[in-house]
């Protein structure tokens, strides 16, 4: 691989809205590029978690190497660079993006421009990328194509009349794709003869070569026994292997120079050293400055993670220490609630982020869990000066002390028909949101820019818009800061007690109906007891809202017949299951599933 | 000297399945009857080699589906067999479930004949409403001629099954049901609050919770033509109240109730279902049967095809032999003894498993006792009221008892 001449590669990604195709069109270009047989192909290449096969949707990103023969008789180097799909990574997409040189936008023929497409090519072009349009699912009845193309020009803004009209399901026009991302997509720039200077894209664990570095080699040449230097950790460390990517494997290689995708691995131990974004370099010549654009990502969202066993706490601890050797951003500290005992919170960069962590732990781990209500962080400034992050609530400090409280604020962008525009203002109202201004992209189809507390969109927005559009809405948003706001904790008690893994923040102009609601689900969450449990929501000592489970009255089993006790002991049994599933709060039995509740207040 | 044993005998069949029903029953032809009927004689022929001399037979209980729904003849050639494998006591109860418009004068004698000298008769209401509301093939007269025939024929201990808390009624309903049944006198009387058991047709129409009060889509069943909606259950207070409201009106009418949900005249507490609240020992025949013996329980397939070659080709007929550890015999001597308003019995406890109740469940005994649920009284814990009307939540209390730990 080297040597191989730098106007010949092409490194490039592929963007597109959640299910316009982008995986399918993936995969095609490596059937059609010759690197596999079509037997050996799996139906989607680039996605080999088996949970990210499940979700349909892409977590880690990785990158494929492959050789196309054009029509002009020339090979050339293909580096397709997969990224993934979801606002949660967006930083993640953003350095995948910068490894690049184009990018390959794709558009449902059916669907047209959505949000997520709109903020993706934002994102490229604001990396200088050449955006080539590509017109997906031609072979769908409800395609249109004239539609679409007039979409890509007029809200985009981007020539769309060589764009290729394919389906990458069927293949159809897919090899003109191949032919204008040799045409239209630069090739990569650089001196490799330069101080080297290589950008982190991504990087995994593997447990038998330690941490292997995907880069983009920006400047320079870095070859086996370099000694090298991450700019920003300042780890250092010598080169093992270098290699590029196979669709699926690691191919060792000479060396990697400037232009080149590939990877690097020099006995690292952690991913926490090889930060995304992170500039590396030869420690014997370093370069003059990294490349722009370094930042360390932050857990948005918080929840406590408790084994439903409280035995099984050492495991989850070795499982998330796991989990995060390859996942940087997964953060994690020991924390004890009087509700569930010991467990953690753990930060993660959103809700999906979560979800995938949640369900890694359940399905990998064996691990059976009990998640508290996600929480962002919100900023609490003390009368005495101090400033606190606060991620778990119940470490509110008294009101007393409190100065005043800042909470994150994201801008989003709502792309919706025109018919639901007042369906959905109304729920950015009701979610606090401020309304920034609408846009007709079309005759029938507008932006909608609000300002919305994170905290009012991490739980269900996505479900609330979905459901109140049809299904047509799609959203997208961005972190925009801090801003001051009259927030309070509001708390539980079931059974006059407290329950620390209920608390939550809110606003205080919502706590009222937060808090009925709350109360609400937990009675119908909460089993009857041998006796009347009362259920309160309250701010400070002030309750604010009640609600009773009545106590059980009748639980007896039918006719016991012909000898057979077994079966009565198995219904007995199975009741006792369901005892052990739930947590014992003073005399109280709560289900575990009901730490959940406040994610479905909505729901109604 | 012989150990004591009881028998029990299971027939599959009926008229028609019950909308409530979830037992081992089916509808079935003649012949598909005398197969099952010459392969449950086979099986006890099977019992003799082992039984007959070990063992006396203390109580038989002939339980289904719908026994009744056999001929004369089926019935007597069972009865010959039961005799000829196992030596039957002097006095030994011997029961047979009836359903009402299956009976004829011809089979009450040969029942007679066979032994049979307790009938338990599956009535459930007095309503005609209630009864097809609940699937049954008869009427309160059907009912009515069935017992009265069953007197006439010398049968002196009958028990009528009742169903309280059927869709559509009323304590007034009920109340008229208790008030009917008490005038007859029999000497016994089931009354269960109904339980909506999943797989039934009861299930799909009041769901898994049955939450009360809720008018529910009408689908008829099979047989049943008119296209009238489901009435509600009654509502949890009117429950209650029927359930309470029985205890009180039976113990006016001089039946005491000996168990969660029987009742009986003094002396006809039924000794077979005792029997298996005491843990004696047991012996199952028949399809879906299981046994207990000699601390292993076993159960008899509930597949019809398998049970009908197993006995064919004498092979094994067992789905499942469970030996039972001493965990499991404590378990089941406490939930099944607290069935019972007498309860258990400490010294009892202690002389059959070598340890003291009081030792293994202190935790629960106190808590249970705290909470009201259950009275220790010198030698006898035993439920309150309240405890009764939640045993489940009691029982559960009492499993995995913990005898590991020094006590």
């Amino acid at each position: 691989m080297s040597g191989i001449d730098q106007s010949k590669i092409r490194n490039f990604c592929i963007i597109a809205h959640i299910d316009h195709g982008k995986s399918t069109l993936a995969d095609r270009i490596i059937e059609m590029t010759g690197l596999l047989t079509s037997r050996e192909m799996q139906s989607q290449v680039l996605d080999n978690m088996e949970l990210e096969r499940e979700r349909g949707i892409t977590i880690k990103a990785q990158t494929v190497r492959t050789v196309y023969k054009a029509k002009n008789g020339e090979e050339y180097v293909f580096n397709l660079i997969d990224t993934p799909g979801h606002v949660d990574f967006n930083y993640e997409v953003s350095r995948s993006l910068a490894a690049c040189d184009g990018a390959i936008l794709v558009v449902d023929a059916a669907q047209g421009v959505e949000a997520q497409t709109l903020a993706n090519v934002y994102l490229a072009l604001d990396h200088d990328l050449d955006v080539v349009p590509v017109i997906n699912k031609i072979d769908l009845p409800s395609a249109d194509a004239d539609r679409v193309k007039e979409e890509i020009e007029d809200v985009i803004g981007l020539d769309a009349e060589d764009a290729p009209l394919i389906s990458a399901k069927t293949g159809l026009n897919v090899e003109d794709v191949l032919e204008q991302i040799v045409q239209k997509i630069p090739a990569p720039l650089g001196d490799s003869a330069a101080p080297l200077q290589a950008l982190i894209f991504d990087s995994l664990y593997d447990s038998y070569k330690g941490v292997i570095v995907f880069c983009r080699i920006k400047e320079g040449t870095v070859r086996k026994g370099t000694t090298i230097q991450m700019m920003a950790t300042k780890a250092k460390a010598d080169v093992v292997e270098v290699g590029y990517f196979g669709a699926g494997q690691f191919i060792p290689c000479e060396e990697l120079s400037a232009g080149m995708v590939g990877y690097i691995t020099a006995s690292l131990k952690n991913v926490k050293d090889t930060r995304v974004g992170d500039t590396i370099t030869n420690a014997q010549n370093p370069c003059a400055k990294p490349l722009p654009g370094y930042k360390k990502v932050n857990p948005m969202v918080y929840c406590g993670l408790y084994p439903a066993d409280g035995a099984k706490y050492p495991d989850l601890r070795d499982a998330l220490e796991k989990l995060q050797l390859n996942d940087a951003a997964l953060q994690f500290e020991a924390e004890t609630s009087v509700a569930l005992g010991f467990g953690f919170r753990c930060g993660f960069l959103g809700l999906l982020h979560l979800e995938i962590i949640q369900e890694r732990l359940e399905r990998e781990y064996n691990l059976d869990l009990v998640t508290t209500a996600p929480s962002v962080i919100y900023k609490v400034y003390k009368t005495n000066g101090e400033e606190i992050d606060l991620t778990n609530p119940t470490n509110l400090p008294d009101p007393a002390e409190i100065e005043y409280m800042e909470e994150p604020v994201v801008k989003a962008e709502i792309m919706v028909t025109s018919e639901f525009i007042g369906a959905i203002m109304d729920l950015c109202q009701e979610r606090r949101g401020i309304y920034q201004g609408m846009e007709y992209i079309e005759e029938k189809r507008a932006v909608l820019n609000y300002h919305l507390p994170l905290n009012e969109i991490i739980y269900d927005f996505f479900d609330a818009l979905k459901s109140r559009s049809r299904g047509y809405a799609s959203f997208d948003y961005e972190m925009l800061g801090y801003e001051k706001s009259e927030l309070v904790k509001l708390d539980i008690l079931i059974n006059k007690e407290e329950v620390d893994a209920l608390s939550f923040i809110v606003h205080s102009e919502t706590a009222y109906e937060r808090g009925r609601k709350m109360c609400e689900k937990l009675k119908e969450e909460i089993p009857r007891q041998l006796f009347e449990i009362p259920i309160q929501a309250a701010v400070g000592s002030k309750i604010i809202a009640r609600e009773t489970v009545r106590a059980m009255r009748k639980d007896v089993l039918a006719k016991c017949y012909g000898g057979d006790i077994s079966r009565k002991k198995k219904l007995l049994e199975k009741q006792k299951e369901g005892k052990k599933r739930m947590r014992q709060v003073g005399n109280v039995e709560i289900p575990q599933k009901a730490f959940m509740s406040v994610l479905k207040l909505d729901e109604d | 000297m012989k150990k004591e044993l009881e028998l029990y005998l299971h027939i599959p069949f009926c008229a028609r399945k019950c909308a409530y029903c979830d037992f081992l029953s089916g509808t079935a032809d003649e012949k598909m009857q005398q197969e099952y009927v010459d392969a449950l004689i086979r099986e006890i022929h099977e019992y003799r080699s082992v039984y007959h001399d070990k063992y006396e037979i203390t109580t038989i209980f002939v339980g289904g589906g719908t026994p009744s729904i056999l001929t004369g003849t089926q019935i007597l050639k069972i009865f010959e067999a039961l005799y000829q494998s196992f030596q039957v006591a002097e006095g030994a109860e011997i029961t047979m479930e009836v359903n009402p418009g299956t009976v004829t004068n011809e089979k009450l004698h040969f029942w007679k004949q066979a032994g049979i000298n307790r009938l338990s008769i599956g009535l459930q209401s007095v309503n005609n409403e209630e009864l097809r509301m609940l699937g049954r093939i008869h009427t309160y007269q059907d009912f009515l001629n069935t017992y009265k025939a069953a007197r006439e024929y010398g049968f002196q201990n009958i028990n009528v099954d009742l169903i309280s808390a059927i869709p559509g009624q009323t304590l007034e309903s009920w109340k008229k049901t208790l008030s009917t049944v008490t005038e007859l006198e029999p000497e016994h009387i089931s009354a269960y609050s109904l339980i909506v058991e999943e797989g039934t047709p009861f299930y799909q129409w009041y769901g898994s919770s049955a939450e009360a009060g809720e008018e529910k889509e009408y689908y008829p069943l099979p047989s049943d033509k008119k296209g009238d909606t489901h009435p509600a259950l009654p509502d949890e207070d009117t429950e209650r109240a029927i359930y309470e409201l029985t205890a009180e009106l039976l113990a006016q009418s001089g039946y005491n109730r000996y168990e969660i949900s029987n009742y009986a005249k003094k002396g006809y507490a039924c000794r077979h279902n005792l029997g298996y609240w005491e843990r004696k020992e047991y012996l199952g025949i028949g399809l879906g049967a299981s046994s207990l013996v000699n601390h292993t329980r076993y159960h008899n397939t509930t597949d019809y095809e398998k049970y009908m070659e197993g006995i064919i080709e004498q092979k094994e007929i067992y789905e499942e032999v469970e030996k039972l550890t001493l965990s499991d015999e404590i378990e089941e001597y406490i939930f099944l003894g607290l069935r019972k308003t007498e309860g258990i019995s400490v010294k009892e406890f202690e002389r059959q498993f070598g340890k003291g109740i009081t030792d293994i469940y202190k935790e629960e005994l106190e808590k249970l006792g705290a909470a009201g649920l259950l009275i220790g009284s010198w030698d006898r814990l035993y439920l309150t009221s309240r405890g009764i009307n939640v045993s489940n939540a009691v029982f559960v209390e009492f499993l995995d008892p913990c005898l590991n730990e020094e006590i």
